[in-house]
């Protein structure tokens, strides 16, 4: 007459002997997060909340919009428009050549030599840049640079007839590029391997040509990765200090500059929260840009699966 | 002379040769697949008629008209491929459009041909669906209304259902040959999968290292197999060695009846090839002339028959597969020991 | 009854496009592509060849004293060393605070995916030029605390590379089957120490290579938040050379890019052998 025995089943996961492991299982990985989240806090967000919060507020300390409103005055908003300029053109450049590079590179072999080296070059260039490729622009087409030289001596051409242009802003927009390109290849490679070559073959066989393949779909099937590329591109050259700092050493003409120059000359009593503006107003422009950069790419995700 | 002829055709990459001096010949309105292992070059072969290869040597004619040269968008073939070809930036409805919009035929009469084909591939519903909302059957029949839309003069199939779960296979195999018959339309099937190329098929190509083994109906394919390769390829097959010995063939010691042994020199060592069902198990009582003395070791219900593997005496204790109806499934269990005999039917022999 | 299946064939276009049937490569136009190819090169070399020549400089000929030089000039060299010692800091720094917090969001925080993503994502939104402008104060504590060695920049660089590494080692814990093994570990049982350091880590060393180089390659690229803060890194003490001595400042440049290259190949042909490998069924 024994009383039938409840059926156990087993709990899914790590066996528990009781609740006191349960829970502590529950906290043990929050626990494990909570480092990273401290640090990432310190060194991220309450620098990030400083200058936000120091974009509206005043020399007092008191909230306020007026130094906000001084980014609309003509000296700063003239930095805005150059630095928008420059990231316009260099993006624009660098993601209508860079997609031609790229297209380059991808009809060949993907394990092959070429790729491998043009992908590392690309890494350097594009992430390791800065000085080094202010450097490298002085030593080509600097002063005594090799081409001003050979131009000069050979084929009598002065490069800077016009005033010396390479420590200023046609100088930035051509430097830009220099790295802009192999960020482009970088961002849109992996879209353009994304497209499929049955989608070529398909077109054909219905009747199509090469043309009629780029017209209708390959076009249209990379343009959201292209645009978004282009749009990582402007953010990449707006927020880009280095090569700038080196180059150019009288003057700001763009806002990083301006930002540099209130962290390193004194300040002017009155402004002392201006360069938080300016960050504050770098980081809006950014944060567009980097929202509309998402959507596409879920878009691009999408069709080139 | 039949419609679409392939003459001669050799076709090699960096060294390695994929097809050998390939023929085929499809007559108007059939159904010919090209059936064997990976890197026998049937895709190969389907390729160079769809003109996205050029074949080293050899003619391919359409129709009378050699079109060896011609490119690929003017050889008026509708394709359908493995996976991933419909364009994933436009509709169901986009995509079967797509050949007629390249024609410049106009909106109303394209819009209704893609309604037609719709309906025919049975995927009204789902017309405004972009490709990666359909499920792979449904993408391959799209893919199918987007071949037949501009009504080629033929139609060729890259392993269509390959890429497919088993189900939805065997469904849409039946869905494919109902089209083409209906609409008559020579077609090239290309597959790995023996079951459907003998299902589908008006004749099977067996096709192994760049060439044609065998080109014959399924049935023909199946029961009198050409060579050693095709008989081993198609369908499962037992392989007893012995010797031949007039119209009979010599396995230790047994003479079995194989009229097609008369062909090859008396005393030479051959196979003979036995299909699963062309084998009768007697009670064995060790007397049996012409029989092979075993042992049955397992059995597998298939549903219509029972498999059986079971252990001659002889061969160095071969296994043997025999299929028999289920219902005599009582009468040959595990450990019963039994005599086994040819079916009336002539085996196959093959020099060893 | 039906014959053995294929060969899963191999897929001839890049990796995570299993399925895809292999079709023998179309031959594209190859001129226009070659042309393409060389116009680029010649645009992406001359400046490099240029670096060389102006290094090399001197009246009457060649030399290589500039080259010499940046092993002789004390300020280079310990900027060298710092920046390498950067470099290691900052990958150890990556690897503690992110391997443990990507397999936990793995494992068993799927909901904090989301969140922390983003929050890794963060540093790309935020220019280093305004980051310093926040993080200014808070070094001020830090050296304060810990002295003023350029070392200190290690805490800050981790927060640089965080989106690159995060990215790279969470991709590389989705391409194992984390959940099982670690569940299969601990059936045998492995605290979660082992199991991180025993069964986590040497599955994923692919990604973890990954990660390390690109946190040494933009380590060693840093210049706005050394600048900045007032310390001598490499890439800072490059640009105060080039005021000096321009020669020695371009060399040690083309020697730093030729380094990052040769850092990156290599970089290439580790992530490949130990990409993500599927199970192939046979038979």
């Amino acid at each position: 007459m024994t009383a039938p025995q409840p059926a156990t089943t087993a709990a899914p996961g790590p066996a528990s002997s009781g609740t006191g492991r349960r829970r502590s299982g529950r906290i043990v990985p929050y626990l494990a997060v909570t480092p990273f989240l401290l640090y990432v806090t310190v060194f991220l967000l309450y620098p990030t909340l400083i200058v936000v919060a120091g974009a509206f507020t005043d020399d007092a300390n008191r909230p306020t919009v007026t130094t906000l409103r001084v980014l609309t005055d003509g000296v700063y908003l003239r930095a805005f428009a150059r630095s928008i300029e420059l990231s316009a053109v260099t993006a624009a450049v660098g993601a209508v050549l860079g997609a031609l590079l790229a297209w380059a590179v991808s009809s060949g072999p993907p394990d092959g030599p070429l790729r491998r080296g043009v992908m590392a070059a690309a890494g350097v260039l594009a992430q390791f840049g800065g000085v080094t490729l202010a450097f490298a622009f002085i030593a080509t087409i600097g002063l005594s640079g090799f081409a001003t030289v050979f131009l000069r001596d050979h084929l009598g051409i002065d490069l800077f007839t016009g005033g010396v242009w390479l420590f200023d802003l046609p100088g930035l927009m051509l430097v830009y590029t220099y790295f802009q390109i192999p960020l482009m290849v970088l961002v849109f490679l992996p879209a353009l391997d994304g497209l499929r070559p049955q989608w070529r073959e398909a077109v054909e066989s219905l009747g199509g040509s090469g043309w009629e393949y780029w017209r209708y779909v390959a076009g249209p099937v990379l343009l959201p990765a292209f645009l978004g590329a282009a749009l990582l591109l402007f953010a990449n050259a707006f927020s880009a200090y280095a090569t700038a700092a080196a180059l150019v050493s009288q003057g700001s003409p763009i806002v990083p500059l301006k930002i540099r120059g209130f962290l390193t000359s004194e300040v002017i009593l009155g402004q002392q929260n201006l360069g938080k503006a300016l960050g504050f107003g770098m980081v809006v422009v950014v944060a567009v840009v980097m929202a509309l950069y998402a959507l596409l790419q879920r878009r691009a995700a999408r069709w080139l699966r | 002379m039949g419609y679409l002829e392939l003459r001669e055709i050799k076709k090699s990459f960096g060294g390695v040769l994929a097809l050998d001096g390939l023929n085929l010949d499809l007559a108007a309105g059939e159904l010919v697949s090209l059936l064997g292992p990976s890197g026998c070059g049937k895709t190969t072969a389907l390729r160079i008629v769809a003109g996205f290869e050029a074949a080293d040597q050899g003619r391919v004619v359409v129709d009378g008209k050699d079109i060896t040269g011609v490119p690929a968008n003017r050889r008026d073939m509708g394709m359908v491929f493995q996976a991933y070809s419909l364009f994933p930036n436009m509709t169901a409805l986009g995509n079967i459009q797509f050949g007629l919009r390249l024609r410049d035929v106009p909106t109303s009469s394209r819009k209704q041909r893609a309604a037609e084909l719709l309906e025919l591939v049975g995927l009204v519903a789902h017309s405004a669906k972009y490709p990666h909302q359909l499920s792979g059957g449904q993408q391959q029949r799209v893919a199918l209304a987007r071949a037949l839309a501009i009504q080629p003069k033929i139609l060729l199939l890259d392993e269509p259902l390959s890429a497919l779960d088993a189900k939805v296979r065997v469904t849409l195999r039946d869905e494919i040959r109902r089209i083409q018959s209906e609409l008559g339309i020579t077609t090239l099937f290309v597959t790995h999968d023996q079951e459907e190329a003998l299902a589908l098929s008006d004749r099977v190509g067996v096709m192994s290292e760049g060439r044609v083994e065998q080109l014959d109906t399924p049935a023909r394919v199946y029961r009198e197999p050409a060579t050693p390769f095709v008989a081993q390829f198609v369908g499962v097959t037992n392989a007893l060695a012995g010797v031949a010995d007039g119209d009979a063939v010599l396995v230790d010691g047994h003479r079995l009846p194989a009229s097609g042994a008369a062909g090859h020199p008396r005393g030479a060592a051959i196979r003979l090839i036995v299909r699963p069902e062309e084998i009768r198990l007697r009670p064995d009582d060790g007397s049996i002339p012409g029989a092979l003395p075993g042992m049955i070791l397992t059995q597998s219900f298939l549903g219509p028959v029972m498999r059986l593997t079971l252990r001659l005496e002889s061969q160095d204790g071969q296994l043997l597969r025999v299929d028999v109806p289920s219902r005599e499934a009582e009468q040959h269990a595990p450990g019963s020991r039994v005599a086994v005999e040819l079916a009336a039917r002539s085996p196959i022999v093959v020099p060893a | 009854m039906t014959a053995p299946a294929p060969d899963t064939l191999a897929s001839t276009a890049a990796p995570g496009r299993r399925g895809a049937p292999a079709a023998p490569r179309r031959r594209r136009p190859g001129a226009a592509r070659w042309l393409v190819l060389l116009a680029f090169g010649v645009f992406f070399l001359l400046p490099l060849f240029a670096m060389l020549e102006f290094s090399t400089r001197q009246a009457g000929g060649r030399s290589f004293a500039a080259w010499r030089a940046i092993v002789q000039d004390p300020d280079l060299v310990s900027a060298i060393t710092i920046s390498l010692e950067l470099a290691a800091l900052t990958v150890v720094g990556m690897l503690l605070l992110v391997v443990p917090v990507a397999t936990w969001v793995h494992l068993r925080l799927p909901h904090l995916r989301r969140p922390i993503e983003f929050i890794c994502l963060l540093p790309l939104t935020i220019p280093a030029i305004v980051l310093v402008v926040g993080i200014a104060p808070i070094y001020a504590w830090v050296t304060y605390l810990l002295g003023d060695s350029p070392l200190t920049l290690a805490f800050v660089y981790v927060i640089l590379v965080l989106p690159y590494a995060y990215r790279a080692i969470d991709n590389g814990l989705g391409a194992i089957d984390l959940r099982t093994l670690a569940e299969a570990a601990r059936s045998l049982g492995a605290a979660w120490p082992t199991v991180l350091a025993r069964v986590v880590v040497p599955n994923i060393r692919g990604a973890l290579v990954s990660a390390s180089f690109l946190s040494v390659a933009l380590v060693l690229g840093e210049f706005t938040l050394a600048s900045l803060l007032n310390f001598n890194n490499l890439q800072v003490t490059i640009n105060l050379l080039g005021k000096r001595d321009a020669p020695v400042s371009v060399a040690v440049s083309l020697a730093a890019l030729l380094l990052a290259f040769v850092l990156l190949l290599m970089l290439s042909y580790v992530g490949r052998r130990r990409g993500s490998s599927g199970v192939t069924e046979e038979g």
